[in-house]
Formats: C-alpha cells, sequence, structure tokens
C-alpha cells in the first residue's frame, strides 16, 4: 500500500499549522516524522485521520485521489492511528474497547456477540506478541499495556498504514525496546508506519526515514544511518541548537527541605509514595527521574501542600511542614511549578495580571486588608512581561490566549520573581516550544545560582541529564537509586527507570 | 492537550475607556454585554404577542402591550411600581449571580427569600417601642441571617459532601414554604383573631419608609415604592466592589472559574463554596425582607412571588455582573408593574409576562441562537459553568 | 529574610481523603438515627400496632409491641452505624441505605400506629404509584446521563407532559393523550439539546431554561383558556388500574404490583428493556462511550453529537410519557405546576440508583415510599403537624444526594459539552 499526502495546506485563525506538506509511505517502512512541539505534526496526523479537513492538498493511495469525512472513513482506507493520549474508555473492558464502532452482533437489536470479540482480540494478540486479557479493565491496566490495546484496535481494523504519535512518552527506556520490536514487527508484516516523535535518539534509532517538520513546513529528509542528532535538533528548530544546558558546578549549602520516610496515597486509595527519604541543599538542583506514574505526581501534591500525606515528615530549614496548607508554604519562599498548568497553574478565564497574583493576592503590596490593589498588579505584571520575556500585547490579555511556552513562562515569572528559598518544578517543559525551553532551563540555573534549592521532577530523562546536579530515580512509590549529574547516563537511569537495581 | 499549532498571535486589545475597564475589569465586549440581551428581549416581545395572536386574537396585542407600556413608565404612579418592583428582584438576582461567579448554581432564592423574610417579620412585630433607626436595620439583619442559613446549609453540603446545590437548594425551597405555612399558624405568631396563615403586622418602627411623599403631584401618598429600593442599589454596588475590588471576590471568582488553580494559590475551595452560599442566601434574605417590611407588612404564603426563580433570569441576563443584574431588574420589574396594568386594562392575564420572561430567559441562554436569528457577529463565547454532580 | 511560618503538627491525625469523610457522616448518621428510634419510638411507646398485610382485617396480620419493634430497629441501626463507621458496605452501600430507610418507616409506622392497626398493602400500592413518575423521571435522566448530558430539564418536561396529556386527552382521547405527552416531552428534550449540544449552552442553565419555560408556557395557558373551558379542555379522566390475572391473586406483593395502571406496566418493561439495550446492544455500548470518553468514540467514527440527540431526544419522550401519569393516571386534569419536584427527585433517585435503570426503579420506590407515607399519616392524625410530612420526601432526597452522591461515578464525561477541534 502508498500512501501519499501532497501539498497539504491547513490554516487556523492567526496561524498556518500546516504549509504545503509533502509526504510518502509505503508498506514495510518506517517514516519517522520529527518536529518539536507545535510544529504541526498532531495536525497534519488528524488531517490523515479525518479528524480534520484540509484547506489545500490531497491524500492519496495507491493512486487514487481520498477524501475523509471522518475517522471512519480513513479507517476503512486502512490507516490507523495510535493517538498520544490513548482513546480507550477506562470502565470498559478490552474487547469492548477493541470492537468500539465495529462490534459484531447477534440478533435482532443488536446484541453484541462478546464470546467472538474476546476470540479476535486473543487471535491478534497472539499473533503479534502482545500478550493481552480481553476480559481486563482498562482502567486496571498499567499504561505501558493499554498502549497495546491501542496497537490491537488498529489491527483490528485492518490497518494498513498505523501511525503511532509519540507513543513512548510515557515508557521507561526498556519499555521502549519492547516497543520497538513490536513496531518492527508490524513492519516486517508488511505495514506501513508513521512514527511521530520529537525525541532525537529515538527517531534515529527505529525509522528507514525521517522528515523533519518545522512550523508546518516539511524543512528536510534525512537518511537516519548518516545523521546526527544536532543535525537533526538544527533542522528541527532551524538554528544550531545546544543540547546541553550551560551550567556551572553547584555548590551545594545547607539542607533546605528534608523529606523523610513519606507516605502518599493516590485518588484509589493505593499507595503512590513509599517510605521515600531525600534531601535538597540550596543552590543544588535535584532531578527526580521516572516514567510517569511512578508516584512523582501524589509526591509534588504531598510537598506542596496539596493533598496531606499518610505518614511520614517533610521539614523546611528545620520547620515541620509535613501538613502545611499551600498558602503557609508560599508564605516560607516556596515556589511551585505544576505539571499541569492550565489545570493547576492557571485560571485561563482571568488575565495575565490576575494569574501574576494568583497565589500572592492575599498579602502586600497586590492587597491592602481586603482591598485588592489592580493598578499595581498591573503594573508588577508589566515588568514581568518584560523581564521574561512573555509574548503578549499585555497584562490584560486572557491567559488563554497565549501559547503554552508562554503560559508556562508567566507561571515561572510568577514564581521565580519572588524571594524563593525552595523551587518545586514538576514537568516544567511539557508541550512547549524549544524556544521557551531553554529559555525556563536557563532561569532555573540562574535561580540555582542565587542560592535556592532545586527540586525538578520530570519524565524527559533529557532534561533530568541537562539540569539536575543529583539525580534520585523514582519507581513505584520509591527512591531507587541516586546518581551524581556528572557521571549520570541514560541507558544506566533507564535501568533504574523500569525497576532492575544494579 | 499538549502540543498546539505554533505561537498563537494574540489579537491586539481594543482601546477601552478607563471607566470601563473600572467597570468590568476584563475583557468585555459589548455585543454580548449589551445587544444580545436587547435582541433578546426584543424577540421574546416579538413572539409575547404571536402568543396573544393566537389565545386572544389578532386585536388584543395592541391593547395589551400598550397597557404594558402605561403600567411599567406612563407616569409616577408606574415608575414607582415599577422601581418598587424592581428592588427586591435586585437582591435575588444579586444572590444567583454571586453563586454563578463562584461556579455554584443557587437555585434556592426563594426559598432563601422566604426564611429571610420571615425572620425579618418576627423581629419586625417585636420589640414595640424601639426607633426606627435601630429597629428597621434589626429586622433586615434578621432576615439577612435567616437567607443566609437557608444558603449555608446547601453550601455546606456541596462543601463537605459534593451533594450537588442545584438538588438540596430546590428541596429546601420545599421545605421553606411548608415551615413557612406552618410558621404562620404558632400562636405567637399568628394574627390575633385569624384562623389562616397570616402573621402579626410589621411595626411602624420596623416599615421600610415610603420616599416619594413629597413629589408635586395629587395624593402622592399612594407612590409605594420606599427605602428598600435604595438599599437594593447600594447593595449592588457592594456586591461590585466584593467581586472586582476586593481579596475575597478575586477567591470567589477563582473558585468558580478554576478551582484546582484556586487551590494551588492557597484559596480554601470548601470554606469558599460554603461563604459564597451564605452569602449568596443572605442577598436573597434581603429580599424577602424587602418584601415583608416593606410591600406586605406581614408574613403570608407566597410573599416570595416568584422573585426568587426570575432571580435566575435576572443573574443569566445581567451576565452575572451586579450592573447587568441590577438593569435587568429594571426591566423585569417593569415587566411586572406593567403586566399588572396590562391584566386589569387588556383581556390578557399576568401569565403573559411569565411566557415572555421565559423567552427572554431562553434567548439570552443561547446568544448564539440570538445572534444566528438576527445575524449578529462578534462577541464571545459562553462560558461554561457546569462541572457535573462531584465537586 | 523571610520567616517561616510554621505549622505545627505531625502525623498523628490524619484527614481522611472524602469518601471516607462521607462514610463516616453516614455511620453518625445511623448512630443518630438508632438513638432517635429508641429513646422517641421506643420509650414511653405503650400499645400494640397490628400491621394488616391482607385484603381484610384478620387475614395477614403482624401484632407486635410497638417498643419491642422499635428496640430492635435502633439495635439494628446501631449495628450498621457500627459497620459503617468501621468497614465500609462499599459497593453496597446504596442498597443498604435504601432498606434502612424501609426498616426506620416500620419503627416509625409502628410509633405512630401504637394501639391501632395500619394496612401495609394499601401503603404500597401507593407507594409504587407514587414512585411511578419519579422514576420515569429517573430513567429519562438515566438515558441522557450515559451520553453525558445532565437533564435538569426532566421537571419541566414532565410537566409539559402533563399538560399536553390532559388537554389531548380530553379533546381527543385517553390514548392520543399519552402519545402526544409523550412526543410534547420529547420536543422539549431537543430543545435542551440544541442548546447544550449545538449553542453549547452550560448544561444545567439550559436545563433550568426548560424548566421556567415549561412552567410558564403551560401556567399561561392553563390560567387563560383551561379554567374557563374545563369540559372541553381539561378534563380526560383517567385511566384506571389494570388487573393481571394469575399474577395478581399472590398473596400480598400481587395486588402492589401487579393491580396497578398502563402506566406501572410500562414502567417495568422500560426498565428491562433499558437495562437490556444499554448493557448488552452495541447501540448500548456506542451510547455509553459517547458518555464514558467522547473524544475516543469520535475517533472510533461515531457520530457523538447524533448520538446525544438521539439520546436525549429518547430521554425526553420517556419523562413525556411520565408526565402523563399525572394527569391521565392519578388527578384527570391538569392543574399549575402539578408536578411539585418530582423531577429533581427522579434525579435524585438517578444518581442514588447510580445511573442503572434497575437502581433507579429501586431508588424512585424509596422516595415513592416517603411520599404515600406523608398521605397515610395525615390521615392517621399522628400528631406530628401536616406540613412536616408533606416535607419528607423532599427531605429524604436531600439525605440520600448527601449521603450517596460521589460515592457513586457518574458517566466520565457527564456535564461537559463536546468541542470538537
Amino acid at each position: 500500500m502508498k500512501l501519499e499526502l501532497r501539498n497539504v495546506t491547513k490554516r487556523f485563525p492567526g496561524v498556518i499549522a500546516n504549509d504545503s506538506v509533502d509526504l510518502k509511505v509505503e508498506s514495510g517502512e518506517i517514516l519517522g516524522l520529527l518536529g518539536e512541539n507545535g510544529a504541526g505534526k498532531t495536525t497534519l496526523m488528524n488531517i490523515l485521520y479525518g479528524l480534520y479537513s484540509a484547506d489545500e492538498g490531497e491524500i492519496i493511495i495507491n493512486g487514487a485521489e481520498m477524501s475523509f469525512t471522518g475517522p471512519g472513513d480513513a479507517i476503512d482506507a486502512g490507516i490507523g492511528m495510535v493517538h498520544q493520549h490513548f482513546m480507550l474508555v477506562p470502565v470498559f473492558t478490552v474487547a469492548e474497547n477493541v470492537v468500539l464502532g465495529i462490534e459484531p452482533t447477534v440478533g435482532p437489536v443488536g446484541t453484541i456477540d462478546l464470546g467472538e470479540a474476546r476470540r479476535e482480540v486473543e487471535e491478534i494478540s497472539n499473533k503479534y506478541g502482545l500478550d493481552i486479557n480481553p476480559d481486563a479493565t482498562v482502567e486496571d491496566l498499567a499504561v505501558g499495556i493499554q498502549q497495546r490495546i491501542e496497537i490491537i484496535k488498529v489491527l483490528f481494523r485492518d490497518a494498513e498504514i498505523i501511525v503511532f504519535d509519540e507513543p513512548t512518552a510515557v515508557l521507561t527506556p526498556q519499555e521502549v525496546e519492547e516497543f520497538f520490536k513490536i513496531v518492527n514487527g508490524l513492519k516486517e508484516a508488511g505495514k506501513g508506519i508513521i512514527f511521530i516523535t520529537h525525541k532525537l535518539g529515538e527517531v534515529l534509532a527505529i525509522s528507514n526515514r525521517i522528515a523533519v517538520l518545522r512550523r508546518g513546513k516539511i524543512v528536510g529528509e534525512v537518511d537516519p544511518k548518516t545523521a546526527s542528532k544536532e543535525q537533526l535538533a538544527e533542522l528541527m528548530v532551524g538554528r544550531p541548537v545546544d543540547l546541553m544546558v550551560d551550567k556551572g558546578a553547584a555548590e551545594p549549602g545547607d539542607v533546605v527541605l528534608s523529606v523523610t520516610d513519606l507516605v502518599v496515597r493516590d485518588e484509589r486509595q493505593h499507595t503512590a509514595v513509599d517510605h521515600v527519604s531525600f534531601e535538597v541543599r540550596a543552590g543544588e538542583i535535584v532531578g527526580i527521574a521516572g516514567v510517569q506514574g511512578n508516584g512523582q505526581t501524589e509526591l509534588v501534591e504531598a510537598l506542596t501542600g496539596l493533598e496531606p500525606p499518610l505518614a511520614g515528615h517533610v521539614e523546611l530549614n528545620g520547620i515541620d511542614v509535613t501538613l502545611a496548607t499551600p498558602r503557609a508554604l508560599h508564605r516560607s519562599s516556596v515556589a511551585h511549578v505544576p505539571e499541569d498548568r492550565q489545570r493547576s497553574g492557571l485560571v485561563l478565564e482571568f488575565d495575565v495580571a490576575e494569574n501574576i497574583v494568583l497565589d500572592s493576592y492575599y498579602a502586600e503590596p497586590y492587597s491592602h486588608g481586603i482591598r485588592m490593589d489592580w493598578d499595581y498588579a498591573h503594573e508588577h505584571a508589566d515588568e514581568l512581561i518584560d523581564q521574561y520575556d512573555i509574548r503578549t500585547p499585555s497584562s490584560r490579555v486572557k491567559a488563554s490566549n497565549l501559547s503554552g511556552g508562554n503560559q508556562q513562562k508567566l507561571i515561572v515569572a510568577r514564581e521565580f520573581a519572588r524571594d524563593t528559598k525552595l523551587i518545586i518544578a514538576s514537568q516544567p517543559t511539557r508541550g512547549i516550544d524549544v524556544g521557551s525551553i531553554e529559555y525556563i532551563h536557563n532561569r532555573i540555573v540562574e535561580e540555582r545560582d542565587e542560592g535556592a534549592a532545586v527540586l525538578i521532577v520530570s519524565s524527559e530523562l533529557d532534561e533530568i541529564l541537562a539540569l539536575a546536579d543529583r539525580i534520585l530515580v523514582m519507581y513505584r512509590g520509591q527512591i531507587v537509586a541516586e546518581v551524581s549529574g556528572e557521571d549520570a547516563t541514560a541507558s544506566q537511569l533507564g535501568l533504574y527507570m523500569a525497576g532492575s537495581v544494579a | 492537550m499538549t502540543e498546539e499549532t505554533t505561537t498563537k498571535e494574540t489579537p491586539p486589545p481594543s482601546k477601552r475607556p478607563r471607566w470601563l475597564e473600572v467597570i468590568a475589569p476584563r475583557q468585555v465586549d459589548w455585543v454580548t454585554l449589551l445587544v444580545i440581551p436587547i435582541l433578546a428581549v426584543l424577540s421574546a416581545l416579538i413572539v409575547g404577542a404571536a402568543v396573544i395572536v393566537f389565545t386572544d386574537g389578532f386585536g388584543a396585542v395592541l391593547p395589551a402591550y400598550s397597557a404594558l407600556l402605561r403600567g411599567a413608565f406612563g407616569g409616577w404612579q408606574s415608575i414607582s411600581e415599577t422601581l418598587l418592583a424592581s428592588a427586591p428582584l435586585i437582591l435575588a438576582g444579586l444572590a444567583v449571580a454571586l453563586g454563578f461567579q463562584a461556579g455554584l448554581f443557587n437555585i434556592g432564592a426563594e426559598g432563601q427569600m422566604t426564611i429571610g423574610g420571615l425572620t425579618a417579620v418576627m423581629v419586625g412585630f417585636s420589640f414595640d417601642g424601639l426607633p426606627l433607626l435601630v429597629h428597621l436595620p434589626l429586622a433586615v439583619i434578621a432576615g439577612l441571617l435567616g437567607g443566609a442559613l437557608w444558603g449555608f446549609i446547601p453550601g455546606l453540603l456541596r462543601a463537605k459532601t459534593g451533594a450537588h446545590e442545584v438538588i438540596t437548594t430546590i428541596m429546601l425551597n420545599f421545605i421553606a414554604f411548608r415551615t413557612l405555612d406552618y410558621v404562620l399558624k404558632l400562636p405567637f405568631i399568628q394574627k390575633e383573631g385569624r384562623f389562616d396563615p397570616v402573621s402579626k403586622d410589621v411595626l411602624d418602627s420596623a416599615t421600610y419608609p415610603s420616599i416619594l411623599q413629597w413629589l408635586p403631584i395629587e395624593n402622592p401618598g399612594r407612590l409605594r415604592l420606599h427605602l428598600g429600593f435604595f438599599v437594593a442599589l447600594a447593595v449592588a454596588w457592594f456586591v461590585y466592589w466584593l467581586l472586582y475590588r476586593s481579596t475575597i471576590g478575586f477567591e470567589f471568582r477563582a473558585v468558580g472559574a478554576n478551582p484546582s488553580a484556586a487551590k494551588y494559590g492557597g484559596m480554601g475551595v470548601a470554606s469558599t463554596i460554603i461563604f459564597v452560599m451564605a452569602v449568596s442566601g443572605a442577598l436573597a434574605g434581603m429580599a424577602g425582607a424587602n418584601e415583608t417590611l416593606g410591600v406586605v407588612g406581614r408574613g403570608v404564603p407566597g410573599f416570595t412571588a416568584q422573585i426568587g426563580f426570575d432571580a435566575i433570569a435576572l443573574a443569566l441576563l445581567g451576565r452575572s455582573h451586579p450592573g447587568g443584574v441590577v438593569l435587568a431588574s429594571i426591566l423585569f420589574g417593569a415587566l411586572r408593574a406593567g403586566g399588572r396594568t396590562m391584566q386589569a386594562q387588556s383581556d390578557v392575564g399576568i401569565d403573559l409576562i411569565v411566557v415572555v420572561q421565559a423567552l427572554i430567559i431562553v434567548f439570552v441562554a443561547a446568544p448564539e441562537l440570538v445572534r444566528a436569528i438576527f445575524r449578529v457577529r462578534g462577541g464571545k463565547k459562553q462560558g461554561q459553568v457546569t462541572r457535573g454532580w462531584s465537586a | 529574610m523571610v520567616g517561616v511560618t510554621a505549622v505545627v503538627g505531625s502525623i498523628d491525625t490524619v484527614r481522611a481523603p472524602a469518601e471516607v469523610r462521607r462514610a463516616r457522616i453516614l455511620g453518625l448518621v445511623y448512630i443518630s438515627l438508632a438513638l432517635l428510634v429508641y429513646f422517641v419510638f421506643s420509650v414511653g411507646t405503650d400499645g400494640d400496632v397490628t400491621f394488616r398485610f391482607g385484603e381484610s382485617p384478620g387475614d395477614l396480620d403482624w401484632t407486635v409491641s410497638s417498643s419491642l419493634l422499635a428496640t430492635v430497629v435502633a439495635v439494628i441501626f446501631g449495628f450498621l452505624g457500627g459497620i459503617q463507621l468501621t468497614r465500609g458496605f462499599g459497593s453496597k452501600t446504596n442498597i443498604i441505605l435504601g432498606l434502612a430507610m424501609g426498616v426506620f418507616a416500620f419503627a416509625f409506622l409502628g410509633w405512630a400506629g401504637a394501639g391501632k392497626s395500619i394496612g401495609i398493602v394499601g401503603i404500597l400500592v401507593t407507594t409504587v404509584a407514587a414512585a411511578t413518575p419519579i422514576a420515569f423521571g429517573a430513567l429519562s435522566g438515566v438515558m441522557c446521563e450515559r451520553v453525558a448530558v445532565i437533564n435538569i430539564g426532566i421537571e419541566g418536561m414532565l410537566l409539559t407532559g402533563a399538560f399536553t396529556g390532559a388537554v389531548v386527552g380530553t379533546v381527543a382521547s385517553p390514548f392520543l393523550g399519552v402519545i402526544g405527552a409523550t412526543l410534547a416531552g420529547g420536543v422539549m428534550a431537543l430543545g435542551l439539546a440544541v442548546l447544550a449540544i449545538r449553542y453549547r449552552v452550560d448544561q444545567i442553565i439550559a436545563g433550568v431554561v426548560i424548566n421556567i419555560f415549561a412552567l410558564g408556557i403551560t401556567s399561561f395557558v392553563s390560567s387563560q383558556v383551561l379554567v374557563e373551558n374545563r369540559a372541553a379542555l381539561n378534563s380526560p379522566g383517567v385511566l384506571g388500574p389494570i388487573r393481571i390475572p394469575l399474577l395478581a391473586d399472590i398473596p400480598v406483593v400481587g395486588r402492589i404490583l401487579f393491580q396497578q395502571n398502563i402506566f406501572v406496566y410500562v414502567l417495568y418493561t422500560m426498565v428491562v428493556v433499558l437495562s437490556y439495550l444499554l448493557f448488552r446492544t452495541r447501540w448500548g455500548l456506542r451510547s455509553r462511550s459517547v458518555g464514558e470518553h467522547p473524544k475516543a468514540a469520535d475517533t472510533l467514527g461515531i457520530n457523538v453529537f447524533r448520538t446525544r440527540y438521539r439520546n436525549v431526544f429518547y430521554g425526553g419522550l420517556i419523562a413525556g410519557f411520565g408526565g402523563a401519569y399525572f394527569t391521565l393516571g392519578s388527578v384527570g386534569a391538569f392543574n399549575e405546576n402539578m408536578t411539585a419536584g418530582r423531577g429533581f427527585i427522579g434525579l435524585a433517585a438517578m444518581i442514588f440508583g447510580r445511573w442503572h435503570p434497575v437502581g433507579a426503579l429501586a431508588a424512585a420506590l424509596v422516595f415513592g415510599f416517603a411520599d404515600s407515607l406523608q398521605i397515610r399519616l395525615s390521615i392517621l392524625d399522628v400528631g406530628i403537624p401536616s406540613e412536616f410530612l408533606l416535607m419528607a420526601p423532599y427531605l429524604v432526597t436531600i439525605i440520600v444526594v448527601a449521603g450517596v452522591v460521589g460515592a457513586a461515578r457518574p458517566p466520565a464525561a457527564d456535564g461537559q459539552p463536546y468541542v470538537k477541534e
């Protein structure tokens, strides 16, 4: 099967998401589609999958021009998509999720033939080595397993071209290897694969060809056998990129944050943080590495006062803050850059100034007693917009109008512009453009050099390796390794992240 | 969603006068704030006319609508009635609007009014011999507290158990009505010599004084407009200040817009919910006091006269903004006053007003609908308040 | 130099998460009820109460000392409270709560009827009847919420159904009245659907709007037109009870369940049919997927909007039919605002029943019981003012909603409009 995207263009208000994109994929090959966040990769794939319609250009399959009015048409044409965020109904079983939309039925009222569904799922599972129980309920399954359900879904629909959108975001390096085995197996079986990612190492490892997307245009096609990471990065961003952060040696001072034997439960009452102990000193960056879902979220929530821990102690400069509220911690010069900026970090309906004072409005000089001082707030916001390079015409613009990178810079501005003793930053550069990533990384190092204790939690190994002076690896709620920033390597950390103790 | 298309270009904000910044410190656009509601009212009146045609024939429309206008604005008596009717609407509308700002649906204004009006009456007919300056505020405060209690209960339930206030406030409405029926027959409440549910009369020292006595027209005494109207305006200004100029209001709005972010910012979400519901109830209670201490002069079943339900429409029409609520309340007050005249002087009953109001709500609740009908462009999309059943 | 604000206290008292707190509250409620039952119903109550389970006095009677009955119930409640406070009942919490309410009612009746005899059959017959409109409201809610559309407008749909049923039932025939009522409910629901789905109005506001609109129109037309033309427009009569042979002869249960009017029988059928369709068929799987994860359904080619429109329409049909019960099944004529909150109670029943048709029916029965008790007790002259008895269904609703919601999970996308990018 031969798939071609010719001259595909898609515009949104104020922005050209895809600009005359040409792409080709054939059966039995893996095309890597590389681009940074915001380059237009997902938009392009949504067009291919029928979720969007292109403003210009054609989709051509085996020489015939196709027009998709919805995912149904794309599926019929043999295109299967494994989304970055899983499209699985958590309360349904594996089999139900797989057959949803093309259920085998029996009888006049459309009774679902669950036996048949089970059978077919098992067949595919065995054929491609996916090892799945059709009757398991999805929300009980680990994330790595859930991804396999998505794969079964596309195979069940006889997909010939399979698109993987950022599939390895939630996998350990070892799981990534297993995943690559499966993908290669699919390739051998004659499927054409499009592998979308922003991870340079992976795209070089798995692809037969690489296309690089930047600001909506294809800026180059590269042969992975000869290309280097630096080359790819430069194509992705448009200028030479320094992949390492410019960082001097750390000079750690006194212990600022001391965590002892912390136990935290998650929403479903399972133990998410299991007797964790560590310290962070002034003037050092401690990075907690680990695949999402190993308790990092709950750890940060406990440290920032959002959820009370079940047991253990947390001390800030010697004072017990185990049960401190977010307000109390804020007063104690603790800064928190939250994991989900749109959910916890910002009120999208508020303007920039209101968001800047979101956690400091209660005190002078932003308010006098219960009277808000909006004039001051706007002045202050204008200053920060300038200092932190937040791209917005004014402080009266609603936060929802800012791009992800600028939203994150707003949060960073809000948190770092204060007197900070401890900074806790969770996934600080998730989903934002490379320019903003560079900026925020540099600011973090600046804060460290000014004497703050910095704790970074990130599932991006590259980020941890670039920033951290000391690295802790979290696996299944426990700290399983501590490595110095200088000595650490990705493969070593990967082993720890997957649970094997060296 | 983690990826968005390349850096969004923000549209430059239009040059806005400073007084506008003060009134509505957020990006306000004229279309949504003013044009749509006006068009909605117009559409409702047109459909109302159609309903009249359907039930009473073509000939009935003109006399009905002219009676409506006369009764609302045609002369001092009418204006007095209009403003009189709008006073409790302002207060109740503020109650619901405040709730909306914090993401809460206070459908219980009717019940909170009932309890507030009752407590106000009880203080109002007791304590003989107090001066007006003491007794009246005391009675009003009693009304405030009564309403606050009736708002506090669903607020507490919502904060602690997640029970959605839509259901609990509606249930409390029914309970309030029955409570009123019961209390009005208690010996120390019931008017002497009566067997129906009616309370003792409110003493003069606790009655809102009429304020239009000085007008140079014949028999100004029959103008019923009382101080309550200005009290309501003052309260509206206070609510505006609270919402947009105080730290407390900032918390209300943050919790309403994004409770997770509010929590992150150190705000107590549960306590805010309880506080908002209590204040909202207090406002509705004041509306009840306004009626029993100013208009009716005693406690009787049904004194709330659907004001609490109209309040929902008012909050929607006024976009949950105190200024908008005041304007909308005056409009609805005009409809009520005019409707009474319409009923007396034409063949069309006052229930038409209910239909017109219902239509106004429909059109206001779906601005896109009005926009589609009238081909209006611009303006922002309607926001979403609901977050499902659990908190 | 910024001082550090200290918050003293290490982990001795751990703040329990919301669910445990809710369970504790319920446990305390049980214990309080136990004390209430003992000290009010048992202590100082003389006399025996006779519960009549049969048709005529003496057939199937059960006489018991009121005081003893109350003491036993108090002990049961204490026991339940103990379990609730410690282990909790997990997924069975709702069922236990429902049964507990029934047991409480027994003790209450025992106390109220000390020295007298109480016909249980009559009460239960009224229970089923009173539960019927609530159940239809609840089923309507289930249909809508399973596709993640919150339907606050059930009250308005019931009212519109009642109105249409009365008018069409008088002008044409009761049968056509029922059809008309059903369709009227569907039309109202389409209004809700358009507001909520197409114009993405907040769903709760849209529902409130529908209610206000329904109340306005029906009251207006009723007062302008129906009041003067009662005979011609507002006297459809009542569809009487139909006796199902054989089944109605079962002792006790037969008369309660199988000697009701057509609305009740349709209710039974509907519960079974809806359960099957929702959980065993393709239609049901797709509908539920739209309610749980509309984006996933969309990517698999399921039309989210059309599914929502369709199901909300069906929900309206159900509510319209249920509304006809008020006029054609009970009163025989339309009165302004005659639904009196039953639609909202139906919503509470839906939540209590965990968004499952069978659960909704069971919950509706609990509320119907409260309703019918209130009618009986005012006849019995118990010494409780009638106004408080009238409050009973509403109080029960509050207790249920406070004690139960959040423990069950609504469809995951409930209340959120679907935005296609």
